[in-house]
């Protein structure tokens, strides 16, 4: 085990694997928290797709397809989350929409570009070992831009995320907090394309804030856990993927996936029975009386 | 509008509000005074929410001015302590008692992790007047309805409010809890104003000071029994058999059939 582990590492590809999971969980993390608090899961799903045409566009024009994709998830965001606020009763078809137009146009201008294509697979698949050091440092910096904007506005967050209404007799800038939340999902679908792809970067955001919301109840709690879940299932994925010689993206997430379930089964026979003992508790205390 | 030489923390003048081609407040006026328990009644529809939401600034009214403090609602609504109705899916939402509470210092600007200790002292004096500071580390889905009205109770103190505004606060808690949140209210409203929002007439009318009936139109005269026109006037009549754009105007100038005397 040690000697695999130290042959694993002995490769730069998967030291760099291995800090981008280590960013992407602190970013996934934590932002997944707001995601699946605020319900909007599809949006993340929406901008996750819609950040395509970009890498298409940016391949089309010769460009890194990573700036397609942080510009095109910023428009996205922004777009998605005027519509979430504004336009309330149609706002899931619109972004539905939105999000399928996105991916027609990056396969359009992909197809329209000459030349060998197989590297583009890895942006809707994920390729977690083809992550570039300059990449890895562009990852780390808009991760720090997300958490930092959200240890700072914390408390607003969490407002925000619970009672809207409150918040806005409060006073707080409510519409500017949860569109600047939506551009964090953005950022953070950026930051994770490469690891699991844009396809199911869905997952990367739900599944460890799901499993955390099951045993932990507190926010920045949720938080805490699910990145170092996050962590877990990379790490756990990578070394599995690279022994099975399966594709690293879609093994991490059917590791989550198959935790959540486990978690969310047990948690279910946790419950009830506590249920039972605390019924069999009163049954006996009434007894007692009698 | 002055009482005792006291200046209005609420004042409504002839409001108009509604949703898309729907008017739902129909020239509503109404004054609330320093120290005022009022509760207002009226049937689900009747524009209770929309009332809500015109005095806090959340939609603005189609004509007629409403006036929080003497400033717009938007700037007066900073003074009012507004206690939503208990909503099923707020138990969902991993969080506990204290950071609730905490809510109520938030404002514009505010948002690091830790609390300033004057905002911990109010947070602290908001739970041990509603008596929940034993339960500040429980998680909102480990308590009671009752508690949990108990909690809003106290997030809307926390933020100093003149004014108490609450959305039907007993529609979800059992009848010993209703009372005790009743004396609650009792013993606040020494010090700050209360208006109270309810479709439940018989929970409401031994405790408030003044009541009102709402069905679109608003029938308040600074009363405090229910008569029962009022109770035609908010739950039955016909909306265009309901006193008409006269605030204050006294019931009894409809005649027995609801017909209007004008």
């Amino acid at each position: 085990m040690i000697d695999f582990l130290r042959e694993v590492l002995s490769y730069e590809f998967m030291r760099n694997a291995l800090l981008d999971g280590v960013i992407v969980s602190a970013a996934c993390g934590v932002v997944g928290t707001l995601v699946v608090l605020n319900r909007i899961v599809f949006i993340s799903g929406g901008i996750a797709h819609a950040a395509y045409g970009g890498v298409g566009i940016a391949y089309f024009l010769g460009l890194n397809p990573v700036w397609g994709a942080v510009g095109f998830s910023l428009l996205s965001s922004l777009a998605m989350g005027y519509v979430h606020r504004k336009e309330k009763a149609r706002a899931d078809t619109i972004i539905g929409v939105m999000w399928a137009l996105g991916m027609a146009l990056g396969i359009i201008f992909v197809s329209l570009s000459p030349g060998y294509k197989a590297d583009l697979m890895s942006y809707l698949f994920g390729s977690i070992l083809a992550v570039s050091t300059g990449d890895l440092w562009l990852m780390a910096v808009i991760a720090l831009v997300v958490l930092a904007f959200v240890l700072v506005f914390y408390r607003l967050l969490l407002a925000i995320s619970f009672d809207e209404t409150f918040s806005t007799v409060r006073n707080v800038p409510v519409g500017l907090l949860s569109m600047a939340m939506i551009v964090l999902i953005g950022l953070t679908v950026v930051i994770s394309m490469r690891v699991v792809g844009l396809i199911l970067v869905i997952a990367l955001l739900t599944i460890p804030p799901a499993i955390a919301n099951l045993y932990v109840r507190e926010m920045r709690g949720i938080m805490v856990l699910s990145t170092g879940l996050s962590l877990l299932f990379m790490i756990a994925g990578l070394l599995v993927s690279y022994a099975l010689n399966l594709p690293s993206g879609a093994v991490i997430i059917l590791l989550a996936g198959l935790a959540y379930a486990l978690a969310a089964i047990s948690k279910g026979i946790f419950d009830k029975r506590r249920q039972i003992r605390e019924t069999t508790a009163q049954k006996n205390d009434l007894e007692l009386i009698r | 509008m002055e009482r005792d030489g006291e200046a209005p923390i609420i004042s409504l003048r002839n409001v108009w509000a509604g949703y898309d081609l729907d008017t739902v407040l129909e020239d509503v006026s109404f004054d609330l005074f320093p120290r005022d328990y009022v509760g207002l009644i009226g049937p689900n529809g009747g524009g209770k929410t929309t009332l809500i939401k015109v005095i806090l600034g959340l939609i603005p009214p189609r004509s007629g001015s409403v006036q929080v403090m003497g400033s717009s609602a938007a700037e007066g609504r900073k003074y009012i302590g507004y206690v939503p109705q208990l909503q099923v899916s707020d138990k969902a939402f991993p969080i506990n008692v204290w950071d609730v509470v905490s809510m109520g210092r938030i404002k514009p600007g505010f948002g690091s992790l830790r609390l300033k200790a004057e905002d911990r002292q109010r947070v602290e004096e908001a739970l041990r007047q509603t008596g929940m500071l034993d339960l500040s580390k429980r998680s909102i889905n480990e308590i009671s309805g009752g508690q949990r009205q108990r909690v809003y109770i106290a997030r809307a103190l926390a933020a100093q409010p003149r004014i108490l505004l609450l959305d039907e606060p007993t529609a979800s808690v059992d009848p010993q809890a209703s009372v005790q949140l009743y004396d609650l209210l009792a013993r606040l409203n020494e010090e700050i104003s209360i208006l109270l929002i309810s479709h439940d007439m018989t929970a409401i009318s031994a405790y408030v000071k003044t009541i009102g009936c709402i069905n679109r139109r608003l029938v308040y005269h600074r009363d405090k029994s229910i008569s029962a026109d009022m109770l035609d006037a908010g739950y039955e009549c016909p909306v265009d058999l309901i006193a008409h754009g006269v605030p204050h105007r006294v019931l009894p100038a409809h005649d027995k059939d609801g017909e209007r005397l004008e």
